[in-house]
């Protein structure tokens, strides 16, 4: 379960790629977290164009992104979400919390 | 309802083993020729009834998981997961939006992305003897096919 973390002026941006379940998201966890603790980024961007699957251990990274961003006085905007995994988001009203573009 | 055909796929209680049988969901699901988001929503729904008895039913030890998968007459999937694990003392509960007595990788989704993914769920529970989930999803018959 990859993830690339690239510094982009003073934000951050996450490519996470492949299926994420609960098998892989513990590491997705981690890789974030080291991400936000190098960059202290003022803006976390995910970029989900790659991610061929997720279930609700997907929207576990993502409240934890949220509030990883928002201990740092950051925001998190989450960009190129595909169908699937928009559906499980939208299914737990993920779309009132975080910022989808 | 007669039941058409059957698969059972029997494995431990591994994390490792989920991204297999949801693929394997999907592929047996192919027969009734459904659309891909029918198959995604069918991956999505297996995927969090196995994570749950991976999480859940044996803590601090594998144990046994079953998952069968049938077809129905009337072109419904029925996908049954069943362990032998700890059993869920208060399955309302369970069942109830972001409540989740897992680790910070569960979100309390699990039930509620199956509830509306699929038709039905029936979750039959016993402290010290088990669950098994129960949940159906009729595919549509598609024009032409």
């Amino acid at each position: 379960m990859p993830v690339i973390c690239k510094e982009e002026g003073r934000g951050l941006r996450a490519l996470v790629e492949g299926e994420l379940d609960h098998h892989g998201a513990r590491a997705v966890m981690e890789a974030l977290d080291r991400g936000i603790d190098a960059a202290r980024p003022r803006e976390l961007t995910l970029d989900l164009k790659g991610l061929s699957f997720t279930d609700s251990s997907g929207i576990a990274v993502l409240l934890r992104a949220h509030r990883r961003m928002s201990q740092v006085q950051g925001g998190l905007r989450v960009v190129n979400t595909p169908a699937q995994a928009d559906k499980v988001f939208q299914a737990a009203g993920l779309g009132r919390i975080i910022q989808f573009e | 309802m007669k039941v058409e055909n059957h698969v059972t796929l029997e494995f431990p209680s591994r994390s490792a083993n989920e991204g297999f049988i949801r693929t394997a969901a999907a592929c047996f699901a192919a027969q009734l020729d459904p659309t891909l988001e029918e198959v995604n929503d069918i991956k999505t729904a297996v995927s969090e009834a196995v994570t749950n008895a991976i999480v859940h039913a044996y803590p601090d030890t594998l144990g046994k998981i079953a998952v069968k998968l049938r077809i129905r007459e009337n072109h419904t999937l029925e996908i049954v997961v069943k362990d032998w694990g700890v059993g869920i003392a208060d399955i309302d509960q369970a069942r109830t939006p972001l409540f989740t007595t897992g680790s910070e990788e569960r979100s309390g989704m699990g039930f509620t992305i199956m509830e509306s993914f699929m038709d039905t769920l029936k979750v039959r529970s016993a402290p010290g003897k088990g669950t098994t989930v129960t949940m159906a999803r009729k595919i549509a018959r598609r024009a032409g096919r």
